[in-house]
């Protein structure tokens, strides 16, 4: 058992080491935050990860927060800041320094190649997202039809996915999904 | 980033970028970069949608949360390294706050009476949502470039998703090759 600086630390390096490879933004890491929390460290189990998500998604803003919520599991307030911290602060001031130079050769082939090329991987890595995180939410085929409505209606219209995810919580609170 | 000097506006300062992305922070559910669109091309007029479609390719490019990477350039473009505190501040602070009282409440109430059932249902949807975000980048990807992307999606999918292999390792042995493809195909 470490103590709690031991962990903030911990939290730190991990949470940087992930925000370096998190092209294609904070989902396409949930994977790795996923083995991270559940496999490696054992701060949260698979089932409550899904609950974890699921609250970083009823509030609203950027993707991000799953890392704060997993922080915050793994070490409190203190813990979700450090967490939120290391996963913006590095690629923040990456982009702040790049923004300029980058400019002048994002037109040119490298910058082309370099975008097309990641583009791929970032996808598949959002598709694992996707499984793992189901896996661990639809417990029963109840679960997995809301699953498979919110994506069809996500996927295919321009509704907010406010109303699905307020749907989904009051058929939820209703005792419709058990 | 060199943008055209006939902006519509006059440049920000720290407290307007600093609102702008607050009020983008707050707005988006799953997600927030159709707001912060809205926001900086149609309300405030900033960035033209050229602008932003540039400024979120070199955003998508880089690693990290998109949108966070946007309010940086966004804000460091129009008021230096200031503008670009202010505007990543904007864009944070509010939602993390909110998520953190919602998890202070998880974990008071959060295995009690009704709460399990509503967060299976919310659970259950926000995985719809990230499946409709996969689907949606993967379409256009594959249908373009059905043999020189199409085989990385899937990799990486199977590599991450399937066997759990470490997703730095991954990146490291994927994205090169990935972008070799990428470049003779452009020969």
């Amino acid at each position: 058992m470490k103590g709690e600086g031991g962990i903030l630390g911990d939290l730190a390096v991990q949470f940087i080491l992930l925000s370096l490879v998190a092209f294609g933004g904070a989902n396409a890491v949930v994977p790795e935050i996923h083995r991270l929390a559940v496999s490696l460290r054992h701060w949260t189990t698979d089932a409550e990860f899904a609950r974890l998500f699921a609250i970083a998604n009823a509030a609203p803003g950027p993707n991000v927060m799953i890392s704060t919520l997993v922080g915050w599991k793994a070490a409190g307030i203190p813990g979700a800041i450090v967490a939120t911290l290391a996963m913006c602060a590095p690629t923040c001031l990456l982009t702040y320094f790049v923004s300029r130079a980058w400019e002048r050769w994002r037109l040119t082939r490298v910058g082309k190649a370099i975008a097309a090329g990641l583009t791929p991987v970032t996808v598949g890595f959002i598709g694992a997202s996707a499984l793992l995180l189901t896996r661990g939410a639809d417990t029963s085929w109840r679960l997995a039809a809301v699953t498979i409505a919110t994506a069809l209606v996500a996927w295919r219209t321009k509704l907010n996915p406010l109303w699905c995810l307020a749907a989904a919580a009051g058929l939820g609170l209703a005792g419709a999904l058990g | 980033m060199e943008y055209a000097e006939s902006s519509q506006n006059e440049s920000p300062g720290p407290a307007a970028l600093f609102n702008a992305f607050l009020t983008v922070g707050l707005s988006g559910f799953g997600g927030v970069l159709p707001f912060a669109r809205r926001m900086l091309v149609e309300r405030r007029r900033w960035l033209d949608e050229a602008q932003f479609n540039e400024t979120l390719a070199l955003c998508q490019t880089l690693p990290g949360p998109n949108i966070v990477n946007v309010s940086i350039v966004v804000g460091a473009r129009f008021a230096g390294p200031t503008g670009a505190l202010a505007a990543v501040t904007g864009l944070l602070g509010a939602p993390v706050a909110l998520v953190l009282v919602l998890a202070t409440f998880y974990g008071r109430w959060g295995n009690e009476g009704r709460a399990p059932a509503m967060l299976a249902g919310l659970g259950a949807a926000a995985c719809g949502l990230v499946i409709a975000t996969a689907l949606k980048m993967a379409w256009p990807v594959v249908r373009a470039r059905p043999i020189s992307a199409a085989p990385f999606v899937a990799v990486a999918f199977a590599a991450v998703g399937l066997l759990r292999l470490p997703l730095v390792w991954v990146v490291l042995a994927l994205a090169p090759l990935s972008i070799a493809v990428a470049w003779s195909r452009r020969a």
